[in-house]
């Protein structure tokens, strides 16, 4: 069969639902997010990334493919390597025996990336379809690029063994057997009350909706006044982990809502509709806090963190509203 | 959002990507819609990018006036800092640092030498030149 590329707003949900679909069951990328409950947050202050916090909005790598596995009856392979010579090798063998093989790659090394996006960020998938037979480049199906593009063995091979946090270690993955479509009465309940689990009751106060109180603290103790540049850079790191590369917008609360439709539709609970549309409006007030704080990054209104950290906390008391309902219609 | 709130309002730092984005259609149902980019992105982006390009332009004058090597300003300019060079090369941190005095960085061994540029996707000669 040939291989389908499509535009998604994520990487690794849209590389599994390429791949999904490449194996006879078509599932949309919202449906692959929401299914493997990957809808999170998570205000990492430990773990900086040029030294600064790391903010996600979204469980970790692998989260998506690793937890599609139970409710698709899908065993995926996982494959990392010490040399690169050998990683590389096993790419090929896999590529010629027509599989198609997922990827953990550093985005600072991919040449197609526009360059003002390629920061070292470890942890962006893509998919390998095959060899363009002349030149040797790699044919690569990447998910948020509208279209496939190619890439040279010795990029891929940076992409793949990048070092740092994160470090995919020449990172494949491909699926063994076939998935199954599930029993949707079933599956989707059970990934719906994960994710609320996941926000409201994590026991480390750095997860969940207590991560995004606790975030709202520590912009409250910014220096504005005294260090305003250092106060901007942590805000606009916020954003960038919000809007950068991947997220679809409004901290994947969008990308949720469309699976919560999905839901609705595939369990004929219209309640689920109605979650929707109010996470759709959680979704607009995260673009509202980034757009407040992009003002303030080019002085368009005053630097006041203490705004930006009851704006968040505005969002806190809605989202844990939100999660406690969608619980209940769960 | 709806679809025709999807900002188009171009994004410098996409160089011409469009991205994919979650809107309310007139049906009510939430699809895929492209994007040309948010301004919103574009500042936090070319803030960041901003940031490390004055390291790199801080480093590279240092160098000229001989206070660094080459190699703090081939760090910055590979968006690096010392953390993470010192996970790609294996290199302890304050060795790093020590390499940054160009005195040290002068007497630096082929194989050192050739060990920053694979970590940073340049030759030794690249890497011995600020520029």
């Amino acid at each position: 069969m040939e291989f389908q590329h499509s535009h998604a707003s994520h990487c690794e949900s849209g590389v599994m639902s390429s791949m999904l679909r490449h194996l006879g069951l078509p599932i949309s990328e919202a449906m692959a997010f929401g299914l493997s409950s990957a809808l999170s947050f998570a205000y990492l202050p430990i773990i900086k990334i040029n030294g600064l916090p790391l903010v996600a909005y979204r469980m970790p790598p692998k989260f998506i493919i690793k937890g599609l596995q139970k409710p698709l009856g899908l065993k995926m392979r996982f494959e990392t390597f010490r040399s690169p010579e050998v990683g590389e090798q096993r790419l090929n063998e896999l590529l010629a025996a027509g599989r198609l093989v997922g990827m953990q790659t550093s985005v600072f090394w991919l040449p197609y990336m526009p360059e003002d996006l390629r920061f070292h960020f470890n942890a962006h998938n893509v998919l390998a379809y095959g060899r363009d037979a002349a030149s040797g480049d790699y044919l690569l199906s990447d998910p948020v690029v509208e279209t496939t593009v190619t890439c040279a063995p010795a990029d891929l091979r940076r992409a793949r063994f990048a070092k740092g946090v994160l470090a995919p270690k020449g990172l494949l993955y491909y699926p063994e057997g076939k998935p199954s479509e599930p029993d949707w009465a079933k599956v989707l309940p059970k990934a719906i009350k994960k994710t609320t689990r996941i926000l409201l009751d994590s026991p480390i106060p750095i997860i969940g909706v207590r991560g995004i109180r606790r975030l709202a603290n520590a912009i409250q103790r910014l220096d504005a006044a005294g260090n305003p540049a250092a106060a901007k850079m942590f805000i606009g790191q916020v954003v960038r982990m919000q809007e950068e590369i991947g997220t679809g917008g409004g901290g994947f609360r969008f990308i949720y809502a469309a699976f919560l439709q999905e839901a609705a539709e595939r369990l004929a609970r219209p309640a689920l509709n109605d979650l929707s549309e109010t996470l759709v409006d959680i979704g607009d007030e995260w673009r509202e806090f980034a757009l407040s704080t992009a003002r303030m990054i080019r002085d368009r209104e005053p630097l006041n963190p203490s705004k930006l950290a009851d704006k968040l906390r505005a969002i806190a008391d809605r989202e844990q509203v939100f999660f406690r309902d969608l619980r209940r219609a769960a | 959002m709806l679809d025709n709130e999807v900002p188009q309002e171009g994004n410098s730092t996409l160089a011409g990507h469009r991205k994919a984005m979650y809107a309310r259609g007139a049906d009510g149902k939430l699809h895929i819609v492209q994007s040309a980019g948010w301004e919103v992105e574009e500042i936090v982006t070319r803030q960041a990018v901003e940031d490390l390009n004055r390291l790199a332009e801080d480093a590279r004058q240092r160098v000229i006036a001989g206070q660094t090597s080459a190699l703090e300003y081939h760090m910055h300019k590979a968006r690096m800092d010392v953390p993470l060079l010192s996970q790609v090369t294996g290199l302890w941190q304050w060795r790093i640092r020590r390499h940054f005095r160009p005195d040290i960085f002068q007497g630096l061994s082929a194989g050192l030498l050739q060990r920053y540029g694979d970590a940073m996707g340049l030759t030794v000669e690249q890497l011995k030149k600020a520029e």
